[in-house]
């Protein structure tokens, strides 16, 4: 018998006591802000390294989506650990902004960002945008084929032939434009319909890569996915194209990924610090100059020149706290998409 | 541990009360998120939950985890029985090789087989994809045990077989295979119950089973009471994949007892059929193992030495390793209890504790991490988000593993060992730990290994549940290509694969050593 059973259990006990300390006090040293980001990470950690360098404030960051945090933060309430809240669409401010849980956006900071990209409360303030667009195979559409509307995909002869993420955050900020702009009924029609000529995907760069190896004809998904694959291998996209719908069509809503401070956070005073920062010069010239491709909404801030300007979108007036999160994801449970 | 009363210990018995007092208080906890989804039922209201469970979304989910589970199983039986038997009892060449091989795809998680199948097919999706990177996933889950199991027999037995005229094949069939019952029951539970639980792997794939569907509520989140819903569904599959197992192990008994020991086995010549014979262990090699790391060498070379931030991939190591230490010792110390009693004193009480044991482990990440969550923010605040509940969670999600090597090595140590041993003077405790637990080292260690595995690859219940700052390899890995920044995430699969090794390693070592050896 080599094998002693109590020596074993006690050099593992020892190792994972050495593994643990580490982490723990990784964890202990938490000051400076927490940032609950359903933001791009890589945008979000360039954003909280600027800030940090400029202001010497750390920023943890915890990342998740934007209905899943919006719920935790409703979850957690008072005792929420996160000073800010960072999504990718506005459906989610608009849930945590319903519960009451934001502290109102420095008047300054509201300055920086124009009436169309914040809340008419000004509890939560538009950080970047992106535009909604129908990514196609340049192969097999030619201009011609592309539908006009995006209504035009319930059309029995786009069965099997288009794709988008249902149960993404993105995907559903869309159909809250739809149901917004068209009412119930029409929305239900619409997602029946998607149901039936769809292909789910899970994840908008996953839906972009099945219409680049040719398994459905077009995704409806936003513009920065194609800009990010071009810019870096552009594997996932050489034979896809974007189609921007305009027109005011519900298939060119212009979503707002917005930024608030909870009224919760014991740090106020940095976590406006930081919302001012990412909505001012700085932040906005990370959205010109770096690899995320969403447009910058900061007043005077350009976008990336590579991007079709924000104001050639011809997007529908959609007001944001109208987005209703709740009847889109019942809808949406109800045409069995999620 | 007080000393019990005397009367137990001259009755050659260990008292089981202690004991099971012990699994209870395991059971109990594992009892946290069913209580939670039964108390989210009551709260939702009748009417709503039958709107939510009798949809035709349930259905769909319903058909495709039920032809997942009844393709994916036999496949791997057969698969790991085969290779099991090849690497164990023929003169196959290469023996060890093969059967170090046949283990070594534990090492890739499962979302990284995924991800490499998808990079060579991008079209690959929807069921027969989804059974076959399961069926190349987890069947060493399988494989372990059957293999050891093989290695163990008395070749007494199949002597006998054959001299009273049956011939190879049927010697198999009579003489081997009901033999390997309960490591095959085993294993198979394990596969059942991953399937149940897994979420990645088939994200990738475009296959939709009830973890995926949860997920998916969870990020559209103003239902989750649908979630929920969901959640007590895929209970309800677990339960029943428990009763099916606990039919078919029956409650024979495997310890060899007698003079004398089991010789060695002669290994099975297999002359001119070694050809397909060695073929088959090679192509699975290169269907498990070829694939993933073509593809991980793929993404390395095109990223070149800027992807290395060590920074970023230092730390995610070291958290990953912690935790996956911590945990997997937690969750196997939690299990000694339980095991032992399945195996020791099996009763009505043990079964109900036993089944506790094993549903919390089918759960998905995210259903246990949302049960959590809520019930730390609402009732204990200061458990919110700290590693205790993170820990507590692996414990939850990885007791099954814990349980399957204890269990079975435990029925290998002969109870007459323990009673002699108190018949010598020693306290039940004692002869429990310095007997049982001693023949059984190997299976705990291999639990460990086994959980340490489970949790360096997990997500969701890591991705909701870690303290703030918290970023292990799985997480960084799947947030980087959830933005299809592939070259980026190699680093970090390649790192999963690496910490995977040695626990891969240590598993294999235990399952070649022989209890007592």
């Amino acid at each position: 018998m080599t094998f002693s059973f109590t020596h074993l259990t006690s050099a593992l006990a020892l190792a994972a006591g050495l593994a643990v300390a580490p982490l723990m006090a990784n964890a202990a040293e938490s000051e400076g802000i927490v940032v609950y980001n359903a933001q791009h990470e890589t945008l979000t950690q360039a954003w909280a390294d600027g800030f940090t360098k400029e202001t010497g404030i750390k920023v943890t960051i915890r990342n998740g989506s934007d209905m899943q945090f919006a719920n935790q933060i409703v979850e957690e309430g008072a005792a929420s650990p996160a000073d800010v809240y960072l999504t990718e669409n506005s459906p989610g401010m608009t849930l945590v902004d319903a519960n009451k849980l934001f502290a109102p956006v420095d008047t300054a900071t509201l300055a920086q960002v124009p009436e169309n990209f914040k809340a008419v409360d000004g509890n939560w303030v538009g950080v970047a945008a992106r535009s909604t667009v129908f990514a196609y195979d340049k192969t097999k559409l030619k201009e011609a084929d592309l539908p006009k509307s995006m209504l035009d995909l319930a059309d029995p002869k786009w069965k099997g032939r288009w794709g988008a993420s249902p149960a993404g955050a993105d995907f559903q900020a869309i159909v809250s434009a739809l149901l917004e702009l068209k009412g119930e009924d029409a929305t239900k029609a619409w997602l029946k319909a998607m149901k039936e000529n769809a292909t789910p995907y899970k994840g908008n760069s996953v839906a972009m890569k099945a219409v680049n190896a040719g398994e459905i004809e077009g995704a409806v998904i936003y513009h920065y996915y194609w800009f990010g694959d071009q810019a870096k291998t552009g594997e996932n996209s050489k034979n896809v194209l974007l189609h921007y719908f305009k027109n005011q069509d519900p298939g060119a809503f212009v979503s707002i990924s917005g930024g608030g401070v909870l009224a919760s956070s014991q740090h106020q005073k940095e976590a406006q610090a930081f919302l001012k920062w990412i909505t001012g010069k700085g932040g906005q010239a990370v959205l010109r100059d770096g690899d995320s491709y969403e447009y910058a909404v900061g007043n005077g801030a350009q976008s990336n020149p590579k991007l079709v300007p924000l104001n050639d979108l011809q997007a529908p007036k959609v007001e944001p706290s109208k987005l209703n999160s709740k009847k889109v994801t019942d809808l949406m449970t109800e045409a069995g998409l999620i | 541990m007080r000393a019990p009363p005397l009367t137990a210990a001259s009755r050659g018995r260990v008292p089981h009360a202690s004991v099971i007092a012990l699994a209870s208080v395991v059971a109990l906890l594992s009892l946290v998120p069913l209580g939670f989804i039964i108390w989210i039922t009551v709260d939702t209201g009748w009417a709503q939950v039958v709107a939510l469970i009798f949809r035709n979304r349930v259905g769909e989910l319903l058909v495709n985890t039920v032809l997942l589970e009844v393709c994916t199983i036999p496949l791997c039986i057969l698969l790991a029985v085969t290779l099991a038997w090849l690497t164990e009892r023929t003169d196959i060449p290469g023996a060890r090789l093969w059967s170090w091989l046949a283990v070594a795809p534990l090492a890739v998680p499962a979302f990284v087989h995924s991800y490499a199948w998808v990079s060579l097919v991008p079209g690959m999706r929807g069921l027969s994809s989804g059974v076959l990177v399961s069926v190349l996933a987890y069947y060493p889950f399988l494989y372990l045990p059957v293999a050891a199991a093989l290695r163990r027999l008395d070749p007494a037995i199949e002597d006998a077989a054959a001299s009273l005229g049956l011939n190879p094949w049927r010697v198999f069939f009579r003489a081997i295979l009901p033999q390997l019952r309960l490591a095959i029951c085993g294993g198979s539970l394990l596969i059942g119950l991953h399937l149940l639980a897994e979420y990645g792997l088939y994200v990738m794939i475009r296959f939709d089973t009830f973890s995926t569907a949860i997920v998916d509520q969870f990020q559209s989140a103003y239902n989750s009471p649908a979630a929920n819903m969901l959640g007590g569904v895929l209970v309800f599959c677990c339960l029943l994949l428990l009763g099916i197992e606990v039919l078919v192990r029956g409650n024979e008994r495997y310890a060899r007892v007698g003079s004398g020991a089991a010789r060695p086995v002669d290994r099975r010549r297999l002359g001119w059929f070694v050809v397909p014979a060695v073929a088959l262990p090679v192509v699975v090699a290169v269907l498990t193992l070829g694939v993933p790391f073509v593809t991980l060498a793929r993404w390395l070379y095109l990223g070149g030495t800027g992807i290395w931030r060590m920074e970023t991939v230092g730390n995610a190591l070291l958290q990953t390793i912690g935790l996956a230490i911590a945990g997997g010792l937690l969750a196997t110390v939690a299990a000694i209890p339980m095991a032992w009693l399945s195996v020791r004193a099996p009763g009505r009480l043990q079964r109900v504790l036993e089944a506790c044991h094993y549903y919390v482990g089918s759960l998905p990440g995210v259903v246990v991490a949302l049960a959590l969550v809520s019930i730390t923010v609402r009732l204990i605040l200061p458990l919110y988000q700290t590693f205790a509940t993170l820990l507590l969670a692996y414990v939850l999600l990885f007791l099954p593993r814990a349980m399957v090597g204890l269990r079975a090595s435990i029925a290998q140590a002969p109870v007459e060992l323990e009673r002699a041993a108190m018949a010598l003077g020693r306290t039940p405790a004692q002869a429990v730990r310095q007997i049982t637990m001693r023949l059984a080292a190997p299976g705990f260690a291999a639990s460990v290994a086994l959980v340490a595995l489970g949790i360096t690859n997990e997500l969701t219940a890591t991705l909701m549940l870690s303290p703030n700052g918290t970023v292990t390899l799985a997480t960084k890995f799947w947030s980087l290509t959830s933005e299809i920044d592939y070259v980026s995430a190699a680093p970090y699969a390649f790192m999963m694969v690496v910490l995977s090794l040695p626990l891969t390693l240590l598993l294999y070592v235990q399952s070649k050593r022989t209890a007592g050896q």
